[in-house]
Parts: C-alpha cells; structure tokens; sequence
C-alpha cells in the first residue's frame, strides 16, 4: 500500500502545563484508507495522547469536529485529504472568537447563550389536540435549509460582527435557528420573536458579510434566514 | 477520599433521545433533577438516525398497532417480551403525536398529517405486505427528533450537566442505587451526584466492532458500569448489522433507502433479495438481509476488486424523490462513497449497528433483576443501553427511535411516581463505592508500564470482529472467548501520557474502554453459550430441521441471557409471552 507522509502545524495550548500557545509541528504517514481530515487526526492521538479535540459521529450530522483548517472554518471529518495541497502544511486551530480550554477545543458558552436567547423551541398556547397538528407539505418546505442546522459553530465563529459582539449580536446560527420557528406555520410568537431581535445588536449587526454561507458544513445559508427576518420586520413596520 | 456531593431529585445519564425523553417527564413534574452527558446533548448519537419512528397511525394506509405488535414479535424472533412489545406499539401513536407538538419537523403528506414510509419488516395486517408506518422528516428524523427534544428541554428548564463523564453507579449495601460518580472534563474534578431516582440512557456500544455505523461515543458507559455494580446485562449475545453501512468507512445508509424503492443487487446485477425473501424482497427484516448479503460475497458473487460488497441502487428512482426524501443519503455516498447516487449505485457491507440486549428492565423502565424481574430501588434505564425487552433477537427499523420515546418517558415517569408516593429519601452514601471509583481514575496516572488504550481498543475491536460477526462458529467463539479475557487483562492495565487535569480525553478514552471490554465479554460469553440460531445470533452448527425452524431451538433456548461480570456466570429467565390484552403471538417459523 502506498502511503503518504501528510504534515501539519497544530495549535497546541494546555493551560495545565503550558505558559502560552504554540504551533506545533507534526507530521503523520497516511495510507488510502485514511479519507478524511478526522481519520489523520484519529491516527495522530494514537500516536500522541495529549492532542485534544472534540469528535463523535464521524459524518457530518453532530457537529463535535468544527475547527479552523488552513484558515477556514469546517467539519474535520467531511474535510476530504485530497482536497489538500501536498507537501504544505495543514494549519489547525480551533474555532475563532471564542476561548480556548484546550487545544483545539473551545468553550462554546456564548455560543450556546445566544442560541438559547432566541427561545428555540415551538411555542403555541392551543391546547394540543389529539393528533398531530396539521401543516401542508408547502408549509413545511419553508423549514427546509433551516432546521438541518447541527450548531457545530463554523458559522458564527466566522463572523467577525460576533467576535466583536459575541454578547450581544445573535450570530448567523441563532438567527438562523430564530427564523426556524418564525417560519414554522404551529409557532404563534412570531411577534414576540420579531420584537425580541428588533435591536441595534440582537440582528442588525449583521453586515451581510457573508462568511457563515462560505464555512456552513451544511449548505445552510444563514445571511438568506437573516434577510427574511429583516423584511418581516420592514413589513410590519410599514 | 474527599469528594464533593451534589443532591438531587433524580439524575440522568446520558441527553440522547431516552434521556431527554426522560428530563421532560421530570422537568415538567417539577423534580430537581440533574442530566449528565459526555457530550453536548444534539451530538449524541440518535443524531444520527435516519429513517423514521414506527407508529400505526395509518396516515397512508389501514394499519393497526396489533399488526406493528406481530411484525415487532416476529422480527425478534419470538425473543421479544410481548407484555412490552404491546406496551410499545400502543403508545406508539401518543408518543409521535406528543413528539409532533413539540415542534418535531415531520415530513408531511397533502393533506397536512404526518408522512409515512415503507420499511424493512413493517408489514399489515399479520404479515401480508409492506405496510407504510415510517413517520420521517426526509432521511434526518433522528436529528430533527433529537433537536425538537432538546428545545423541548430548554422550554421546560432542564439542568444540564454538559460534558460530564459518569464513572460509577453507587450501590448501598442493599442493593439500592444512590447515583454516580462523574468528571467534569473541563477540570477533571470528580462528584459524587446522590439523587433519589437513577435513570441510565447512556446508549449502545458498537464500538465493540471494528466496523460500525456508531459514532465513537457509543462505548457502553452505562452497560459497563451496571456491570461493575452487580447489575447482569440481558442477551447480550444479539447485535444487529445493518445491511447498509458504506463500505469502508461504515457510515450508515438508512434502510427508508429500500422503503422509497431502493434494490439490492450482486455482482450480476441481480436482485438477489427475491431468492431470500420471495415475498417482502429487500425490505426483509435486517438479519436476514445481512446474511444474505454475506452468502452472496461469500458465493463469489461480491462486487468490487476483492468482492467484497454488495451494491444498493437507486438509479431508477426519479430523481426529484432521492433529493425531497433522501438528501442526506445523496450527500453521504458522495462523500463517503464518492458516487453519485442519482447515477450510480453505492457500495454497501452489512455493518455493526444495534444492540438488542443491555440493562434488563420491564416495560415501566424499572431495572429489574433475577428471573423473576424485581426492580432495583431508584434504578431505571431506557433506550439502546437497555433491554425491555422489545427487540429480542433482531431489531426492526424505525423501533429504535420508538423504544427511546416509549421507555424514555415510562422511566421517566416511573421514577415520577417513585419520588411522589414511596417516600425515596437520600439514603447515605457508601463511602467504599466512592472511594473505588476514585481509584479507578486515579490508577491511570500513576500506572507503570501501562497497556497503549488505542492498541488495547483495537485489539478487542479486531477479536469482537472476526470471532463473533454476522455468522458465528462454535470454534471461533471458544476461541474468541479466550482472546477477549486476554484483551480485558490489557484493559485492567492501560496506560496513558497525557495526566493533564483540563479536557484530558486520552482519560476519557480510557475510562471508555473500561466500559466496552465488559460489553464485550458479555456479548463473546452469551454467544458461545446459546447454542441455536436465533434472530441476529446464527450459528453454522445450528440447522434448520422441524424441530428447529431455522435452527432455532425453543424448546431450550426460548430464554433471555444474564451475563454477571462477578464470576462471569450466566443465568436465564423465561420469555414473557403473555401480552397484556390479546393473545399470545404463537411460535412459529420465520420467513418474509
């Protein structure tokens, strides 16, 4: 079997023995069966234990692996080696704009803050009926494009109106979760979800810069939820 | 040893779907109540379920939950408990509902009710014909369920413990279960959580496999440690590969592939399914679709280089139905696959994917011991962690998610009922469990010479692989027996570099292996005791004769398993065939 040596410079920092950051350089030997960024990955723990990152399912749908490769956000584990250039180094750094507790790991606290700001979750005060309530297959493609989101992070790290206002500004992947369920034909707050991010700081430091729609592992496109939120609001102001 | 207590009402372990089906029993109740998990609850791995829940709510078609319970009971092939299969398939609609009123992004059909599809071994009335019972949201119903439950939680103001890994149940001397012992893995401090009321949905442990569609959190937490506690694990000998796991990377393709029309073909192009299963084809229930896929590799007639897997097709579905109902499929053969499903057929081994027994319990989610099923005071466990038991045997599809929505909230509700009327108190704490619990950490930092975790880990994944797979061999079980207890020494003395108190996953990994090599020698121990063929479990010793349809053998074998880690013994209690309203669903040869 042919096998490949693949290098990288891996941001290391582990507050316990480390005085500060640094990169480090590592490299690996690769063979064909070794597809993704997640599977080298794997292969470099095995071979130094003190690397830490998060993983789990290993497709795409949990969101564990989000980091920043080679200066953009992604998934490591739909992150194809062949979609790297040989022979340079593959930069990892954790994901931008939020702390790190360890190396590749970060504290997603204000992240999930702000998701949770939004109230993500249905709200409708009819007692339930019996059966399910009803919606048209119409209704329900509106939520298409919105709900796949697995909040993996890749968005609103990449968004530099959060990393200025991570306290105050929703973030691509909490509006787009917002618009979720402003969207959705059951939910009965839409009001009260439009006056909540009717603010300098909650939606409108969105600069539709578009970063998130570049990073999103999902093909989600945030700036698209967000820009229909801001014509709700224009309409109802009118 | 001092460790720092933490009461509550009940504690959790484990946000998949069980256990948040669970919080919002005791959320809404009003108990405080503590869920812990390894992971941030929408990564846990009912994430990744594709297919559907089953419930007969006969949107499409005539369907009745009588005909769900046959096919369930069927599918188990007859290991199944009926009390609990009939339990199951009668909730099915409330908990569907329930789930749709939480916000749940069901597909939906013209006329607004939820969509359903065809899947393997669902069929109406008593096994005539695929019956539509699958109720999805594309091919991503396991992430739309998981986030619509999570959100659920957040309305009703669960507390979570997030990556927080559990280490230990705590027993009393009398048996009764008081908590766990868990890490913060952000600062590596150990607490000891006293609640009231138990509830493990800590999941599977397909990572006992080489090759499984799990994710690499599914290690058996709760499983290892019920068996470290003295709790037995229930017919532990039945695993399910799914016929569908992308060969090579093992990546799951969901069986509602096959419900939308998808075939499976050799290399002659064949659909060799219609010589195994004449009458249902490729929607046959998973083990006798896996092992007829093996037999076709087997015979030579393997596609690929080495023939060594079968090809799933869909070349012939209209396109604008792979992209509405299968999206993620299309997504996960391009980039695990690398084809393009629209245009070419995608290469498929069956792969490790369920398992069938765990934690006995009875269908109100109490664990239960002995043959005579007594609970454990404060003890419950629902989902893949435990065993009702509802699958037996063999899984259907889509009965997963059921199983985790139904038991989720009767454990939940149990233990409801358990804090309000029977007085549960905090009883005091064992300070020997405690201090045992500790240790087990604390051995990994100061053992010498330690075993490697990932070479250790491999080693009984390599074992688990060849010894106890989709065929088994009396040889190669007595054998693997031997090598999985040569693994399990390794385990006792793994090693690892890294002692840092942040984050350290090398001692989460490790604390993981603890828990899978039980999982393991309980599976390899009930294997090669159970000497008939039975739903997953088929031996090549075991024949097909009037007698024993199939090589089953139920004048010995119709009993669950009972692996105890003391001793390694095993005992067997009977199968309930006692519905709880209709007659019992008779004995009889399996066939589709």
């Amino acid at each position: 079997m042919t096998t490949r040596t693949v290098n990288f410079k891996i941001y290391r920092y582990d507050p316990d023995q480390d005085a500060k950051p640094y990169l480090q350089d590592i490299s690996v030997e690769c063979d064909p069966t070794d597809k993704k960024l997640l599977d080298v990955l794997v292969k470099l723990k095995a071979k130094d234990d003190s690397l830490s990152f998060r993983r789990s399912c290993r497709e795409g749908v949990c969101g564990s692996d989000a980091m920043n490769i080679n200066g953009k956000n992604g998934l490591a584990c739909l992150t194809d080696l062949s979609s790297f250039v040989e022979g340079k180094p593959i930069v990892l750094r954790p994901l931008p704009g939020l702390p790190v507790i360890r190396d590749l790991i970060v504290d997603m606290t204000q992240f999930f803050k702000q998701y949770h700001s939004i109230k993500p979750y249905l709200i409708n005060n009819d007692p339930p009926p019996e059966r399910e309530r009803l919606q048209s297959p119409e209704d329900r493609e509106e939520l298409n494009g919105l709900y796949e989101c697995i909040l993996c992070a890749c968005c609103t790290t990449a968004c530099p109106s959060f990393w200025w206002n991570p306290d105050k500004f929703v973030g691509p992947a909490g509006l787009l979760n917002a618009y979720r369920f402003i969207a959705d034909t059951r939910d009965q707050a839409t009001s009260e979800r439009l006056d909540d991010l009717e603010d300098p700081y909650r939606l409108f430091r969105c600069h539709t810069i578009m970063n998130c729609v570049d990073v999103c592992p999902k093909n989600l496109n945030p700036t698209k939820a967000i820009g229909k939120i801001k014509d709700m609001m224009v309409k109802r102001a009118v | 040893m001092n460790v720092p207590i933490r009461k509550f009402d009940a504690v959790i372990v484990g946000a998949g779907g069980a256990g948040l089906r669970a919080a919002i029993q005791l959320s809404e109740a009003g108990y405080k109540t503590a869920v812990l998990t390894k992971v941030f609850p929408t990564r846990s791995h009912t994430v990744a379920a594709q297919g559907g829940v089953a419930a007969s709510l006969g949107n499409s078609e005539e369907d009745h939950w009588h005909w769900h319970m046959y096919d369930t009971v069927k599918g188990s092939d007859w290991l199944g408990d009926q009390d609990a299969i009939e339990f199951m398939c009668r909730k099915a609609n409330e908990v569907v509902v329930e789930l749709e009123h939480y916000g749940m992004p069901f597909d939906r059909l013209d006329n607004g009710k939820i969509y359903q599809r065809p899947f393997g071994g669902h069929m109406s009335n008593f096994g005539e014909k695929p019956v539509r019972r699958s109720c999805a949201a594309a091919d991503r119903t396991g992430h739309a369920m998981l986030h619509a439950m999570y959100q659920r939680n957040v309305k009703v103001n669960t507390q979570f413990f997030v990556e927080w890994q559990a280490l230990d149940l705590i027993r009393d001397a009398e048996g009764d279960v008081l908590g766990v012992t868990a890490m913060e893995m952000e600062t590596g401090e150990i607490v000891m959580f006293h609640a009231k009321a138990t509830i493990f949905a800590t999941g599977g442990a397909g990572r006992i496999y080489y090759s499984s569609t799990n994710a690499f959190i599914n290690t058996g937490d709760g499983l290892g440690m019920a068996a470290r506690a003295g709790i037995p694990l229930e017919d532990m000998e039945f695993w399910q590969f799914h016929p569908t796991g992308v060969a090579g990377a093992g990546v799951l393709i969901t069986e509602g592939v096959r419900g939308e029309g998808g075939i499976l073909r050799n290399s002659s192009g064949e659909r060799f399914m219609e010589r195994y299963a004449p009458n249902a084809k490729d929607l046959a229930s998973r083990d006798v679709v896996s092992r007829a896929m093996v037999t076709e590799i087997n015979e030579g007639r393997g596609c690929g280089p080495n023939k060594d897997y079968v090809l799933l097709d869909i070349t012939h579905l209209p396109p604008e139905t792979i992209m509405k109902r299968l999206p993620g499929i299309h997504e996960i053969a391009l980039q695990f696959a690398g084809v393009d499903a629209l245009k070419e057929p995608i290469p498929v081994v069956p792969t490790c994917h369920y398992q069938m027994g765990g934690i006995p319990t009875n269908y109100h989610g109490q664990v239960v011991l002995g043959a005579d099923s007594t609970p454990v005071p404060g003890f419950y466990a629902a989902g893949e962690c435990a065993c009702a038991s509802v699958h037996g045997a063999n899984r259907l599809g889509t009965n997963s998610l059921l199983d985790l929505l139904v038991f989720g909230k009767s454990a939940g509700e149990s233990a409801v009922n358990d804090l309000r009327d029977s007085g549960r108190h905090h009883k005091p704490l064992p300070q020997a469990e405690i201090d045992n619990s500790v240790a087990r950490v604390e051995r990994l930092n100061s053992q010498k010479d330690g075993a490697d975790v990932h070479e250790t880990r491999l080693a009984m994944q390599r074992v688990m692989q060849k010894h106890a797979g989709v065929f088994r061999f009396n040889d190669l079980l007595k054998e693997g027996v031997q090598k999985i207890f040569a693994v399990a020494d390794d385990v006792a003395r793994t090693g690892i570099k890294d002692k840092s108190k942040v984050f350290n996953t090398a001692r989460i990994e490790a604390l993981e292996l603890d828990n899978l090599v039980e999982v393991a020698k309980s599976t390899m121990v009930s294997a090669e005791a159970r000497k008939e063929s039975r739903g997953a479990h088929v031996r090549d010793d075991a024949h097909d004769t009037a007698e024993t349809p199939n090589g089953r053998d139920d004048k010995n074998w119709l009993k669950h398993s009972l692996w105890h880690r003391d001793g390694n013994r095993l005992d067997y209690k009977p199968v309930h065939m006692k519905p709880l309203s209709v007659e019992s669903i008779e004995l009889k040869k399996r066939a589709y």
